[in-house]
């Protein structure tokens, strides 16, 4: 079994819900992310997203795009990516990590190199924003080989049947994406998604964790009683991009931003 | 190498794939939307109505045929192949981009959407959408780099004469790559009411296909009359590659004339070794970015590379997967030209002929001064003249410190 499924099973035994936070990475510095990394369990996440800057992220809005800039104007690399989730393995070895990013700088990389390079890190699962399965034909085999989940993003116009074919290509979670528009998008409709995620459970077995226009503790909760993890980027981005600083004040400031998150989700 | 009419008919495959390249890389949001796109399309290009309607306007309201026309004192200067020009500086607002703007702007009409939005370089393919935009009532926006809404000022008091909103682009590079990015942040959100017409070959499935299907009648065209003017086909066609509107739209109907050679040409900024270009099939290799796979230009990390060419319109570190394929199959020969080298072709052309080039179309100028002493007289080549240097006069006139007065 592996981490991540690990880790959302737990939770659906103990009746919880999983609060899966979103940074990228190198944002302010490698070094920082770390710590975030770090912070933010202690704060209650169950499993992180680390984003993988990239120049051209056209599936984010403005908070996340300044954020690649940041990461990649400090230098950022993908194997800098790597050698953070290494270093956070050394003290960490629970907590799933799942690289979130474009196809372009995995494939710079080359498949094979980076599935084992991400293997050996301490990575457990991969999505890609610009991969539908359809071109994931490919790239399925050497994730697979190296025990990486793959994770698709599943919209409010995807086709069953292309819901089925995720279900087939992919392992860890299906992540449901909200709303029309880029990350950071105004906010979600509840009732919809539940009605959604009604519809997804009926055609996969595998959790799913919804994202995309999060932005507080009320919608945190919402969104956790209709589906088994929300995912939460751009607030947390935010903040950490108006503490450039990094240290003790970024700390404290994630904290407050991420604790009622959590106690939201675990209010019944 | 010779292709098959069926290699030709093949090209893309249901999948949307030109031999290893194109696709459809994008987020799921857009998938649904690709899915339909692709589908009403296929049904509309043989619709009775459609055509009719795209025929109609792309006689009398762009002004088709373009002429071909015989630049006889180039060619005599030159003492080699006769060079021809295929004419789509002639086209209503100045450039070939209009071709494929109708095409799409009645798409968008025949599907129901009230609102186009369009990414623009150079502001040809801006100019282009906000005119048909005017013209079928249409709400219109445009995403333009920042550093190109400098360079073109003129392009840009053109749209927004039009009626169409400009939205200047500050992220990235601040040029053709980045407003396609906004474009297509907009569409994702927009996706309801919005119809995305992009300017050249590239992007996801269906656009490749679709754009280089609007733009072949310059190739159709240019066919039949090098036929009747000369009795034989041409012995080489010359077009610059930004993202490969024009340079398809001339080349694919003769893609199965082995006799026929094609020379793309790229924007060669500062030179190749400079690292300071646009030329992705001379200089990149192959990755994916903005839907599809493609010939890049990046660093060793997969971060897409900063580009520089002395023209706007060609500053774009990716191309069109069809070219990607054609390369590798080695249909079509990619060469680039520096910035220098175009603006001696700019200036040659306006002096030699009386027709003053778009910078970017100097670049395949640039390229058949090379190409044609090479040739004998007796062989001709077409160039394709793909747009008029009207906008290109404040670029000019500054690398002669001239101030144009007015402004
Ligand atoms: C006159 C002209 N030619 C060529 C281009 C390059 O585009 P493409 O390679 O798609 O033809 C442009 C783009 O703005 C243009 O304005």
């Amino acid at each position: 079994m592996s981490r991540i499924e690990q880790r959302l099973t737990a939770l659906g035994e103990q009746r919880r819900k999983g609060l899966i936070p979103y940074i990228t990475a190198g944002d302010p510095n490698t070094g920082e992310t770390l710590r975030i990394m770090h912070s933010l369990v202690a704060s209650g996440a169950d499993l992180i997203e680390l984003g993988v800057p990239f120049s051209d992220p056209m599936a984010d809005g403005p908070v996340i795009q300044r954020a690649c800039e940041r990461a990649l104007a400090n230098g950022c690399t993908s194997r800098d990516v790597l050698e953070v989730v290494r270093r956070f393995r050394e003290t960490d070895t629970e907590t799933p990590v799942v690289l979130m990013g474009y196809l372009n700088p995995v494939e710079a990389m080359g498949y094979e190199a980076f599935a084992e390079n991400a293997a050996q890190a301490g990575v457990d699962g991969v999505l890609m924003v610009d991969l539908p399965p359809e071109e994931a034909g490919e790239v399925v085999p050497w994730f697979r080989a190296q025990g990486l989940d793959l994770i698709f993003l599943i919209s409010p116009t995807t086709s069953d049947e292309r819901i089925r074919r995720m279900g087939e290509h992919s392992s860890g979670y299906v992540y449901y994406v909200s709303l029309k528009g880029v990350t950071g998008s105004a906010s979600i409709d509840a009732g919809a998604v539940e009605e959604r995620v009604a519809h997804i459970r009926e055609l996969t077995e595998l959790p799913v964790g919804v994202g995309f226009g999060i932005r507080d503790a009320e919608t945190a909760g919402a969104i956790g009683r209709v589906s088994d993890a929300i995912i939460v980027g751009s607030v947390i981005v935010d903040c950490i991009g108006r503490h450039p600083e990094g240290g003790d004040s970024l700390h404290q400031a994630l904290k407050s931003l991420v604790k009622p998150l959590r106690d939201s989700l675990d209010t019944p | 190498m010779k292709l098959t009419e069926q290699q030709i008919k093949d090209s893309p495959d249901a999948r949307g794939h030109f031999g290893a390249y194109g696709g459809r890389f994008v987020s799921e949001t857009l998938i649904d939307s690709l899915e339909h796109l692709e589908s009403e399309y296929r049904r509309l290009r043989e619709d009775p109505d459609f055509l009719a309607r795209f025929n109609s306007d792309l006689a009398d309201y762009v002004g088709r045929p373009t002429p071909l026309y015989h630049a006889d004192r180039l060619s005599s200067e030159l003492g080699g192949a006769s060079i021809w020009l295929k004419r789509e500086d002639l086209c209503h607002t100045g450039a070939h981009k209009v071709n494929n703007t109708i095409g799409q702007a009645l798409l968008a009409k025949f599907l129901g959407k009230p609102r186009v939005i369009a990414e623009t370089g150079a502001g040809q393919h801006g100019v282009a959408t906000a005119t048909v935009a005017a013209r079928l009532g249409l709400k219109c926006k445009i995403y333009m780099g920042a550093e190109d809404v400098r360079r073109q000022a003129v392009n840009v008091y053109r749209m927004k004469l039009l009626g169409a909103e400009v939205e200047a682009v500050e992220g990235g590079t601040r040029t053709l790559k980045d407003a396609m990015n906004e474009a297509l942040r907009d569409w994702v959100t927009n996706v309801d009411d919005t119809f995305y017409i992009i300017g050249t070959v590239a992007g996801p499935h269906p656009y490749p296909m679709m754009v280089r299907d609007f733009q072949s009648v310059i190739g159709r065209e240019t066919r039949q009359q090098c036929l009747e003017k000369n009795g034989a086909l041409p012995d080489a066609l010359v077009a610059c590659v930004g993202g490969g509107s024009n340079a398809i739209g001339l080349f694919h109907p003769f893609l199965g004339d082995e006799s026929v050679a094609m020379y793309g040409v790229e924007a060669g900024g500062y030179g190749i070794e400079s690292g300071q270009h646009a030329a992705p099939l001379s200089a990149g290799r192959p990755g994916v970015l903005h839907g599809n796979r493609t010939y890049l230009m990046e660093d060793e990390y997969g971060q897409i590379s900063g580009t520089h060419s002395v023209s706007a319109g060609l500053d774009y570190p990716g191309v069109g997967p069809e070219h990607s394929w054609l390369k590798d199959i080695g249909r079509v020969n990619y060469v680039s030209v520096t910035d220098d080298e175009a603006m001696d072709g700019f200036r040659r052309l306006t002096a030699v002929e009386g027709i003053m080039p778009a910078l970017e179309t100097a670049h395949a100028i640039a390229w058949a001064i090379k190409l044609a002493p090479q040739m004998r007289p007796d062989q001709s080549i077409v160039i394709n003249l793909s747009g008029r240097g009207d906008k290109d006069m404040d670029t000019v006139a500054r690398m002669d410190n001239i101030e144009v007065e007015g402004r």
